[in-house]
């Protein structure tokens, strides 16, 4: 299976509100994140919680967000594991926001940081 | 999805579930509790403890525990026969990890042992999210003033364990008495060593 998200990527969240059970948590619905790394895949649990034993198996991706994105401040990062079917590739246009550059800067950081530490 | 669940449908359908097993012969409400006692008995914290531990005196070990948390732990013993995937997360000069469950109360049961119950409330599964600094120091926890937070919120299938800094002083000591040193708390984050 080829994942969708590399590693760097950004994403956006879906915003709906299904009438089903999602692992989406509602604070980090329609929210801008980065991939940090594949998680491994697994059922949907949207459509697994029916019972049914037909959920389709989807990679799970360890996502970032910035705290401000979330919650308008703050400084601190989020991480969540979200299934791929609750992402989409972020291609916004944002030469003017210098919130990708940052988010950018600092998974360089970390990816830097990580490769040596591990 | 509160924390507390005594009254919860679900509650009321596993008791009923059970009931009828029982009434059918299909299971006895010993064999039940058989099961259950070992399962508490092989999860405590003194195992996520063991593992720091391990961590800090065995720097491959520390590499392989980063890289893929579940594997290593096997290693120990640990998690044997578990779907689930260990994430081990490092406390560093600059950085300070904290794990919660939003959603519900998902947490790395077979290495900490049962959660405590403030982990499972709405006060902190709502509010570290949002202000970590704040209920980290509500903890005791002082982080210094640059200190990058992440809070790993365990959306899926991952199961989250902070491996804390090895404090200073602790040069001479023994694998078994630094493993003294971690309590469960250091291992979600709420605490430092």
């Amino acid at each position: 299976m080829t994942d969708r998200f590399p590693p760097g990527t950004r994403v956006r969240t879906f915003h709906h509100d299904p009438p089903h059970h999602t692992r989406l948590p509602r604070y980090a619905r329609g929210k801008r994140g980065v991939v940090v790394e594949p998680e491994g895949p697994d059922e949907l649990p949207d459509i697994s919680a029916r019972g049914s034993g037909d959920a389709p198996v989807e990679q799970i991706y360890a996502v970032r967000f910035e705290a401000r994105d979330l919650w308008g401040e703050g400084d601190h990062h989020v991480v969540l594991d979200l299934w791929e079917s609750y992402l989409e590739e972020d291609l916004a246009e944002d030469s003017e926001d210098d919130l990708a550059e940052d988010l950018e800067d600092d998974l360089a950081d970390d990816l830097g940081g990580t490769a040596d530490e591990r | 999805m509160s924390g507390d669940h005594t009254d919860a449908t679900i509650a009321r359908r596993v008791r009923r579930l059970e009931t009828l097993l029982e009434e059918k012969g299909l299971v006895t409400g010993e064999k039940v509790d058989e099961v259950i006692d070992a399962f508490l008995a092989e999860s405590s914290p003194a195992n996520g403890a063991r593992v720091v531990a391990r961590a800090w005196t065995d720097e491959a070990f520390k590499s392989r525990l980063l890289r893929d948390g579940t594997a290593a732990v096997r290693e120990l013993g640990y998690m044997d026969g578990s779907y689930q995937r260990l994430r081990v997360v490092e406390n560093t000069a600059t950085t300070h990890n904290v794990i919660v469950c939003t959603l519900c109360s998902c947490y790395p049961l077979r290495l900490l042992g049962p959660s405590p119950s403030w982990y499972k409330s709405e006060a902190y599964r709502s509010r570290v999210v949002r202000e970590p600094r704040a209920v980290l120091a509500e903890f005791g926890v002082e982080l210094p003033p640059g200190t990058q937070v992440t809070v790993w919120d365990s959306s899926a299938e991952s199961r989250y364990m902070v491996l804390p800094r090895r404090p200073e002083g602790t040069a001479g000591m023994s694998e078994e008495e630094l493993a003294g040193l971690v309590t469960r708390n250091a291992l979600i984050g709420t605490a430092v060593v």
